[in-house]
C-alpha cells in the first residue's frame, strides 16, 4: 500500500509555519515532544513513546561460536523491523532503503561505540560466547524513529539480563532463571541519537521532526551522543551543505537533549526495578491507561461449567455413530491391490451413488463408445484378465471398473492409465 | 449433587475417564483491552489476556495491488509479527486461523477490488495467545468501523494430565497440557467458527470444550459490549 501523498498545500503551509518560528504541533524549535519509556513483563523488553511514534524493543540471547577473528568477544545484532503496522508504506520482510538506513545507523550508535562490554560476554573463547540480539519493532511511525529506537535500544539493553552460565572442564551449564540469578549486561555509556531536520537548505533547524516536517525537510543530521558529551556517531543525509558553526550547534543542543532523556531513562530503569523488588505486577498490562475511555479492563471471571457435560453428552448422543466399517483388501489380480469396492459410502455423501448408478445405466451405451474410440486410436489394453485398473495420478482418486468386452484383443499393455482417462473423458462428454 | 456424580451417572460410550469440572480452573484471566491507540492505522487496538498481549492495527479498504486483486470482494491480508526474528510457519499457520474467521465475520463483498491489511504484534506470550490474536483482531477491525455480519471472540481450553479443562491457560499450564484447542465463536448464534487443535482428546471432551467456551464467549462478548459502551458514552 502507498504512502498518501502530501500535498503541495499543506507542504507550503509547513515551510511557511516554519519560517515563522511555528510548529504545527505547538512545539518550540528546540522541544523534543513527550517521552514516555514502560516495560514488558519480561527482561529486554522496553517500550518508547515519542509523541505518537511508538517502538517497542526486546533483547534476547543465544550462546552462538564467536566470529573466528574475535575469538573471545561477544556478538551483538540489531535487526529493525519495520512492520507494515507502523505505515501503510511499509512493506513486510523488505529491506527497503529506510530500514536499512536505520539498521546502520543503530548498529553504529551502539555497537562501534563500543557502549557494552562484549568481552564479559565471552564464555569459553573461542568456542562459545552470547550473542545480544535486540529486535526493533515500530509499532507507530510519526517521525524520527531513530530516537526512539536508540532510546529503546539502549534501555532494552540496560534493562536485559542473562541467564548466569557456569564452566566446569568442557561442560558448560545454563542456569534457568529459578536456578541463579540473571547477570545484567555491562554497559559503560549510554549513546542516545538526537536528530536535527534542515529546512531551506539549512536555514532553519527544528529537533526531533515529526512525520510531515521530516517530509519537507532537506537534510538531516543524526548525532549520537552520551551523556559525558562523548559524540558517538555523527551522519548527515539528505545532501544539504551544512556550515562548521551549525553542526557546533547541533553538538551542543544535543548534548543537552542527551543528559536529559539519559536521566529519564536511568529513572524509569529505578521505577521499574522498585516495582519489580516489590512482587507487584509489571509489564504491558500495567501500563496501559485506566482512565481513557477507549480502555476498559475486567477483572477474572468465571466460566460457569455446570451443564458442560451434559450438553457435550447431548450432542454426542444426537450424533450418529460413525459406520464401524473396516475395509478388506480385495486383490483381483496378483499384484493388484484394491481397497473399498463395493463397501457402502461412509462419507454420508449421496451424489457418489448418483454418480455411480448413472455410471451404470450408460454403461452399455459407454462401452460401445469406448470400443470405437480405442480402434480410432490403436490403443490396444489389457483387459483380458484384469478387470481392475486403477488410475493412479488422477486427483479425484476414481476408480473405474471396466467390463473385460474385448477379450480377443491382443495384450500389449500400453499405457492403460492414460486410456482409462481418455475413455472417462468421453464418458463425461457424453454425460453433458 | 456434584458435578462429578453427575458425570458418572452419564456414562459415555468412550472407554475414557469421565473428567471432574471442577470450577476452580474455569475462568478466564483479567483482560483488557484498548482501542485507537496508534495514529497511523485505520483502527487499532490492544488486547490482554493475563500477562499475555497483543496490539493490533487494521488498514483499509484501501488500493490493491493488480495481482492480490479479488474482483468481487475485498482481499484481507493477515501478518503476524513475533517479538523475536522473522515470522516462522507457525505464524503463518496462526495467521490463516484467523484470517479465515475474519473472512467469515467480514462482509468483504461490499469493498470489491481493495485491500484491508491486519497486523498483529505480539507484545507478550503467556500462553492463548492465538486467542488473544483473535480478539484483538476482532476489536482492531470494530475499531476502523469496518462491516461485519457479526463480532468474533477466540477461547483456548487446555485439557491437563488429570482430564480436566483449562479455559484460558497460561504457557506454564499449556506445557503440561495433554490437549490444546483454540475456538472462534461468533456473537450471534455461539457457533465455532474456527478452531485450531493440538494433542490428543475424545470427541466428548472435544464437545464439552466447545460448550465451555460457548460460556466463556458470553463474557467476552459482554466485555466487548462495555468497552464499546463506555468508549461512546460521551456522544451517545
Amino acid at each position: 500500500m502507498k504512502d498518501t501523498p502530501l500535498s503541495n498545500c499543506e507542504r507550503d503551509f509547513l515551510l511557511k509555519a516554519i519560517e515563522e518560528k511555528k510548529r504545527l504541533d505547538g512545539r518550540q524549535t528546540y522541544d523534543y515532544r513527550k517521552i514516555k519509556i514502560t516495560f514488558g513483563s519480561d527482561y529486554g523488553c522496553c517500550f518508547v513513546d515519542l509523541g505518537k511514534t511508538r517502538v517497542m524493543a526486546q533483547v534476547s540471547c543465544e550462546l552462538v561460536a564467536p566470529k573466528e577473528n574475535r575469538p573471545n568477544e561477544g556478538i551483538m545484532f540489531f535487526n529493525i523491523e519495520l512492520s507494515p503496522m507502523a505505515s501503510p508504506a511499509f512493506e513486510q520482510s523488505r529491506q527497503s532503503e529506510l530500514s536499512v538506513k536505520l539498521n546502520r545507523q543503530l548498529e553504529r550508535c551502539l555497537r562501534n561505540s563500543k557502549c557494552i562490554d562484549t568481552e564479559s560476554l565471552c564464555v569459553v573463547s573461542g568456542e562459545k560466547v552470547w550473542q545480544i540480539r535486540v529486535d526493533v519493532h515500530m509499532l507507530n511511525h510519526d517521525g524520527n524513529l531513530m530516537d526512539a529506537a536508540s532510546i529503546a535500544a539502549i534501555t532494552a539493553l540496560c534493562h536485559f539480563r542473562r541467564p548466569d552460565v557456569a564452566i566446569q572442564g568442557e561442560e558448560v551449564t545454563v542456569y534457568s532463571p529459578e536456578e541463579r540469578d540473571t547477570i545484567p549486561l555491562s554497559i559503560y555509556h549510554m549513546p542516545i541519537s538526537v536528530s536535527f531536520s534542515f529546512f531551506q537548505q539549512g536555514t532553519y533547524l527544528l529537533v526531533d521532526p515529526c512525520e510531515l516536517e521530516e517530509r519537507v525537510m532537506d537534510g538531516l543530521l543524526m548525532i549520537a551522543m552520551n551523556k559525558h558529551r562523548e559524540i558517538c556517531s555523527i551522519q548527515s543525509s539528505g545532501g544539504i551543505m551544512l556550515l562548521k558553526e551549525q553542526v557546533m550547534r547541533c553538538s551542543k543542543i544535543a548534548s543537552v537533549k542527551v543528559s536529559e532523556i539519559t536521566e529519564l531513562i536511568s529513572k524509569a530503569l529505578q521505577n521499574d526495578k522498585k516495582a519489580r523488588k516489590a512482587g507487584g505486577k509489571c509489564g504491558y498490562a500495567e501500563s496501559m491507561p485506566q482512565e481513557r475511555i477507549t480502555a476498559l479492563k475486567m477483572d477474572e471471571t468465571p466460566v460457569e461449567m455446570t451443564d458442560v457435560s451434559e450438553r457435550a453428552n447431548d450432542v454426542v448422543q444426537k450424533a450418529k455413530a460413525p459406520p464401524q466399517m473396516v475395509p478388506s483388501p480385495v486383490v483381483p489380480v496378483p499384484g493388484v491391490g484394491q481397497v473399498g469396492q463395493g463397501l457402502k459410502n461412509s462419507w454420508g455423501l449421496e451424489e457418489e451413488d448418483e454418480e455411480q448408478e448413472e455410471e451404470e445405466d450408460s454403461s452399455g451405451v459407454e462401452q460401445a463408445k469406448r470400443a470405437t474410440k480405442m480402434e480410432e486410436e490403436h490403443h490396444v489394453k489389457e483387459e483380458s484378465r484384469a478387470a481392475v485398473v486403477e488410475i493412479s495420478d488422477s486427483e479425484e482418486e476414481e476408480v473405474v471398473i471396466l467390463h473385460p468386452e474385448t477379450p480377443d484383443k491382443t495384450p500389449k499393455n500400453t499405457r492403460p492409465v492414460s486410456h482409462q482417462k481418455r475413455a472417462e473423458k468421453s464418458k463425461k462428454k457424453q454425460k453433458k | 449433587m456434584t458435578s462429578s456424580d453427575r458425570d458418572r451417572q452419564i456414562s459415555h460410550r468412550g472407554s475414557s475417564v469421565m473428567e471432574e469440572c471442577g470450577s476452580s480452573n474455569a475462568f478466564l484471566r483479567e483482560f483488557g483491552c484498548e482501542q485507537s491507540l496508534l495514529s497511523r492505522p485505520d483502527g487499532s487496538a490492544s488486547f490482554i489476556q493475563g500477562d499475555t498481549s497483543v496490539l493490533a492495527g487494521v488498514y483499509g479498504p484501501a488500493e490493491v495491488k493488480v495481482s492480490k486483486e479479488i474482483y468481487d470482494r475485498a482481499t484481507l491480508e493477515v501478518l503476524i509479527q513475533p517479538k523475536v526474528g522473522l515470522p516462522t510457519v507457525k505464524e503463518r499457520s496462526q495467521e490463516q486461523c484467523v484470517r479465515e474467521t475474519c473472512e467469515a465475520s467480514l462482509l468483504l463483498s461490499l469493498h470489491p477490488r481493495s485491500s484491508l491489511t491486519l497486523i498483529l504484534q505480539v507484545l507478550h506470550d503467556d500462553g492463548s495467545l492465538l486467542s488473544c490474536f483473535l480478539n484483538a483482531a476482532c476489536m482492531a477491525l470494530m475499531d476502523a468501523g469496518l462491516p461485519m455480519s457479526c463480532l468474533f471472540c477466540g477461547v483456548t481450553c487446555a485439557i491437563d494430565a488429570n482430564g480436566e479443562i483449562i479455559t484460558d491457560p497460561t504457557a506454564a499450564q499449556e506445557k503440561e497440557s495433554r490437549a490444546l484447542m483454540t475456538f472462534a465463536i461468533d456473537s450471534k448464534e455461539h457457533k465455532v467458527m474456527m478452531s485450531s487443535t493440538k494433542g490428543s482428546f475424545s470427541v466428548h471432551e472435544l464437545q464439552q470444550c466447545i460448550a465451555v467456551s460457548q460460556k466463556a464467549s458470553e463474557k467476552i462478548f459482554q466485555f466487548y459490549r462495555d468497552s464499546i459502551r463506555r468508549r461512546y458514552s460521551k456522544t451517545l
